[in-house]
């Protein structure tokens, strides 16, 4: 025995090595898929204060073609209110009462990594909790994966794990869409069945199964669609209908119906 | 000695910062994503513990993951980057003597080795956490060009950043 830590001492550079490189894989793969991801997210009002305060320094940047954006989206969402003269697309209109939008800011984001996470100003103080879908007035934008006191982490949709179940609004085909890891601007769309031929500019939308986000969502629009009639599915590129990388403004999705449909789910599968 | 570490310290927290608020998100296209703070790392004294450089390095790294929610990343990619940097230094460095402390520095090295030493370390560690990051060797080549582009980059302001900060005298 004493010989073995004599061994071990004598090389206690290749032991602690050995030791913290399996720390770190283990803590990697801990947190690698979207379940390890809710499980063990190191979101923290520490890392989220200095996140923001360097945010409050450096937004004004930003500041004047944000204003415009929204006072835009303000107009459309004033066309839809039911006083309004202007007629409008039934389409815009969500009659799905059961969500509830809370606003945010974000302060922290990244687009150039294979794993990107997007940090927000609000969290627990503000009812947000993990699974929250989270969108921006162009499209989606993630899922809620961490929150502490005052700050939440979004798993992007530039996450190599993120799958969201959609529909192309077109035909009311269901197909998936990841990232596929090229490019801020584009994500793939998978699960297209090959008799489907999908046309550039064809919107797909949230299919609502999911109950993180209603239904009719914009995700993004097709860029292109090869088919291969050798395969029984296919994929196509599709531009994201959220600018990543001009991220300021989005919304959590609130599903107030949420606890009763999870317990549903458990007493069916039970 | 307790120059050193608070040196170390303050180029820790310095740089650490930067990496997080600046470098992180620097819009330089969808594919780079340079890791300066790895200049901490390579600026460490060549003469330090081994096991000293390995828990500061696994720090450095665990740090780093506590800001960018990666858990794990850059901690084992800066243990196996601190492994090997003994044996990288003994064989750049084999004619030089550096005295208790010294760095591995422009103004202890000189530039060409500084540079040398940089590129290696930095490949190591680029390569390294591009193919842990999407732990596949899917797409093999667009993660291999995404980390050599993020490498010369990382480089080119590890050059900047001794350029203006690395101005000192030859030994501490």
């Amino acid at each position: 025995m004493r010989n073995l830590f004599a061994l071990l001492w004598r090389n206690q550079f290749f032991v602690l090595f050995i030791l913290l490189e399996t720390t770190s894989i283990f803590l990697l793969t801990r947190s690698y898929s979207y379940h390890g991801s809710l499980a063990y997210s190191t979101t923290s009002d520490i890392s989220g204060s200095v996140f923001n305060s360097y945010n409050n320094l450096t937004r004004y940047l930003a500041l004047n073609e944000e204003n415009n954006a929204l006072a835009e989206e303000n107009a459309r969402l004033r066309n839809l209110v039911p006083s309004s003269l202007l007629l409008h697309d039934s389409i815009y209109l969500n009659n799905d009462t059961s969500y509830r939008y809370i606003p945010a800011r974000v302060v922290q984001n990244t687009v150039n990594k294979s794993n990107n996470f997007i940090i927000i100003n609000k969290g627990n103080n503000d009812g947000i909790m993990k699974e929250m879908g989270v969108i921006s007035r162009n499209g989606v934008v993630g899922v809620v994966v961490g929150v502490s006191d005052n700050y939440s982490t979004i798993m992007s949709m530039l996450h190599s794990r993120v799958r969201i179940s959609a529909r192309v609004k077109k035909s009311g085909q269901l197909v998936n869409v990841i990232w596929g890891q090229k490019n801020h601007l584009f994500g793939t769309v998978i699960d297209i069945p090959s008799h489907i031929s999908l046309g550039e500019g064809d919107s797909v939308i949230t299919s609502g199964n999911s109950m993180i986000f209603p239904e009719n969502i914009l995700i993004g629009v097709i860029e292109s669609h090869e088919t291969d009639l050798n395969k029984n599915l296919s994929s196509a590129k599709i531009r994201l209908g959220a600018d990543f990388n001009g991220l300021y403004h989005v919304y959590l999705i609130d599903n107030v119906m949420k606890p009763e449909q999870d317990s549903l789910n458990r007493l069916t599968t039970q | 000695m307790n120059n050193v570490v608070v040196l170390n310290i303050v180029r820790f927290l310095s740089l650490g910062l930067a990496q997080i608020l600046i470098f992180n998100n620097m819009s330089l296209g969808s594919y780079i994503n340079p890791s300066v703070y790895v200049l901490f790392i390579i600026l460490l004294p060549a003469r330090i513990n081994g096991s000293l450089l390995l828990i500061v390095s696994f720090m450095a790294g665990l740090t780093m993951d506590y800001f960018t929610n990666s858990m794990g990343l850059h901690a084992s990619v800066c243990v196996a980057i601190a492994f090997m940097r003994p044996s990288i230094i003994s064989l750049f460095f084999r004619n030089y003597e550096f005295v208790s402390n010294e760095e591995v520095a422009p103004f202890s090295v000189g530039w060409q080795g500084f540079i040398k030493f940089s590129i290696v370390v930095v490949l190591l560690h680029q390569v390294l956490m591009f193919y842990l990051e999407v732990m596949s060797l899917n797409n093999f080549f667009f993660t291999l060009s995404k980390s050599l582009l993020s490498s010369a980059v990382t480089l080119i302001i590890i050059v900047i950043v001794m350029l203006i900060f690395g101005k000192r005298r030859r030994r501490i």
